[in-house]
């Protein structure tokens, strides 16, 4: 009996927890629910940087999904598109987004240019895109998961606050790639390093539930993926505002 | 006597029964075997679809361990139940190489679905492109090397997403004549064996490998103490847990156990209550380990068979109402209808996807799924029946399917 009641609460609150992963559709484009947004991670480099140098360094480290290939590929992916979107959120910052992408680079293999990165760009936030070639060849989620603990201590006592960007829902090779213990690989070691995980996975996920994009659409046209990629970057964006607290900042040197 | 003595007196003549008291086993085929291994067939199918609101019901959101814990005990108890009589009945040979013919026809299931899966991961190959994908999309690199990519699906070292679960059979049941001999001769030192193999497997990192990287999925070395739990609890080890089960204190701690591991299952979907969970708890508990058999599982797993043995009792009357058909008949043809099952959520996965289904579309294959595994078991189960009544059908041994299931 009591399983029975315990079996009963568990659909009531799966369905409540549903409910509000999925909030309902802004008449806006490509609106990301707040839930996956939310964060209590404080990117305080950033705040610091953004308030005492009035500028905000960005290093982008990832691998093939962090690029657009194509004419104006460079200009359209995310990298860029955060650039753009950061600088239009914070007037009068100085803002500097440097992209390092290696297609088909795993974690450990990333981590291993990560000194001259850290050295070159100098940055405050270094947003590392990372998990894809890791599920693509098969690296254990175990040696997976010591390469990226590895990397965020890197970056952190560089001094430089981190944002971890997980996969891109695919549903067209969903059934053979299967990325789902990649990404809670990456969910817990964000929350045991204190990085602020980007779950572009749930992001695009929401977005093909809502209607947003279909992706699983088949097309050689570019528009689609530079929208996405440009939804991608003003979500990340916001979620850097927010757990930077730069919004205050913002007001207070407007005013 | 010594073990080998002991060998070769059970190869050469069959009476093992004079050679060591055997315990006696049950002779009468227990339905709630075939309910749950046929509601697990149900279970897998539905998980094996991603994209699909009707997962929301699945064990796997609810608790640690999922349907494959319970397939597995099912099946190493019903290979025990099945080959452990014709052990006691007529010798190791006949016994192993029955066990043996079992691995090879589960072999042949696997090659013909990894045939179906090579379909259609070349249609997707031949007909999506996307450039917002073009990293995702080197997942069909395989493609280009064919002669590799067969070979190493043809011994099993490489296997497609959700292709993992016969592999793992194959391999147990390889392995499964002597501990069967080990099982009926030394119940207890069998199962010590096993456990003691499961724990070297988590000390130093036994596994087989795969192609093109890293390890099997399911770790032998550490699902075979499932496997094997099942087998000793059908050769006379669940008489012995009868008195333990009827206690209260092993009720009560069973039932805390699951509503525990069902407070952080929602933590996990729901991500405002992750606060809740103590960082040494999450540093203590984290990662839940599926392909090792993540103690945690195992013990939910044994939480659950405590419950459910507790409040389903063998001679349960709603077992032979027409309710519980569908499931019972599924799980008495487990080998046909899991094949199917991968099978259809393919085939689900694949209408989903290119008619983009909605929750309605996506219930509705679901249903229509579970509906063509009912009907494909009702079908096997007529078969047998009509080749038994043919007057040409010579007189067999026990049917191993009805006898519980092999699968």
């Amino acid at each position: 009996m009591k399983l029975v009641i315990a079996i009963v609460a568990a659909f009531a609150l799966a369905g409540s927890a549903g409910g509000v992963a999925y909030a309902a559709p802004q008449p806006e484009e490509c609106d990301v629910p707040a839930s996956l947004l939310e964060t209590d991670t404080d990117l305080s480099r950033v705040l610091n940087e953004v308030k005492t140098k009035h500028r905000l360094d960005v290093s982008v480290i990832g691998s093939g999904s962090s690029a657009l290939t194509g004419p104006e590929g460079v200009h359209s992916a995310y990298p860029a598109r955060l650039e753009e979107a950061l600088k239009a959120r914070l007037t009068g910052i100085d803002v500097k987004v440097t992209p390092h992408v290696q297609s088909k680079a795993t974690t450990a293999a990333m981590v291993s240019g990560f000194g001259k990165i850290l050295a070159d760009d100098k940055p405050a936030l270094v947003i590392w895109q990372t998990g894809t070639a890791d599920a693509l060849s098969g690296v254990e989620p175990e040696d997976f998961r010591v390469s990226l603990d590895d990397g965020i201590e890197k970056i952190q006592s560089d001094g430089a606050d981190v944002v971890l960007m997980n996969m891109q829902y695919s549903p067209r090779t969903e059934s053979m790639l299967d990325v789902s213990a990649y990404a809670d690989v990456m969910r817990l070691v964000a929350q045991a390093r204190g990085a602020l995980l980007f779950d572009r996975l749930a992001i695009m996920h929401s977005w093909n539930d809502e209607g947003t994009f279909d992706l699983y659409t088949a097309t050689k046209k570019y528009d689609m993926a530079r929208r996405v990629h440009d939804c991608i970057a003003r979500a990340l964006a916001s979620q850097i505002i927010n757990a930077a607290h730069l919004d205050a900042v913002r007001m207070q040197t407007t005013r | 006597m010594s073990a080998r003595d002991m060998f070769a007196k059970t190869v050469f003549a069959k009476p093992l029964a004079v050679v060591s008291p055997l315990p006696a086993l049950a002779t009468e085929r227990d339905l709630r075997l075939d309910l749950f291994r046929g509601v697990a067939l149900w279970l897998i199918f539905l998980d094996h679809i991603p994209e699909n609101v009707v997962n929301w019901f699945t064990l796997r959101n609810y608790g640690f361990s999922d349907a494959t814990e319970i397939f597995i005990f099912i099946s190493g108890y019903t290979a025990a139940f099945v080959y452990g009589r014709a052990m006691r009945d007529r010798g190791i040979l006949i016994a192993s190489a029955r066990v043996l013919r079992r691995a090879w026809q589960i072999y042949v299931a696997h090659i013909f679905l990894f045939t179906i899966f090579m379909a259609e991961i070349a249609y997707v190959a031949a007909t999506f492109d996307n450039p917002l994908y073009a990293e995702e999309m080197n997942i069909l690199d395989f493609l280009r090397q064919p002669d590799v990519t067969i070979f190493q699906a043809l011994i099993l070292k490489f296997k497609p997403v959700n292709m993992d679960v016969l592999p793992l059979y194959i391999v147990l049941l390889l392995f499964f004549p002597p501990m069967l001999w080990l099982l009926l001769w030394q119940p207890a030192l069998a199962l010590a064996g096993s456990a003691l193999v499961y724990v070297l497997a988590w000390n130093f990192d036994w596994n087989l490998p795969a192609y093109p990287n890293g390890v099997w999925f399911f770790n032998p070395f550490a699902w075979q103490l499932l496997f094997v739990f099942g087998a000793w609890c059908a050769l006379g080890g669940a008489q012995r847990l009868a008195g333990v089960l009827r206690s209260r204190v092993v009720l009560g701690i069973a039932i805390a156990y699951l509503l525990f591991a069902f407070a952080v299952t929602l933590t996990w979907y729901y991500e405002p209550l992750d606060r809740f969970v103590p960082a040494w708890l999450s540093d203590w508990m984290y990662p839940i380990d599926k392909t090792n058999l993540d103690v945690l599982r195992f013990a939910h797993f044994l939480a659950l068979a405590a419950v459910t043995v507790r409040f389903v009792p063998r001679d349960w009357p709603a077992l032979n109402s027409p309710i519980l058909q569908p499931a019972i008949v599924c799980g008495q043809h487990s080998l046909e209808i899991f094949c199917l099952g991968v099978f259809l959520a393919f085939a689900g996965q694949f209408i989903i996807s290119e008619y983009s289904g909605g929750p309605l579309m996506q219930t509705a294959i679901s249903l229509l799924g579970i509906l063509i595994m009912v009907a494909t078991a009702s079908l096997i189960s007529w078969y047998k029946k009509i080749e038994g009544r043919s007057p040409t059908s010579r007189v067999k041994p026990p049917d191993a399917d009805l006898a519980g299931g092999e699968a």
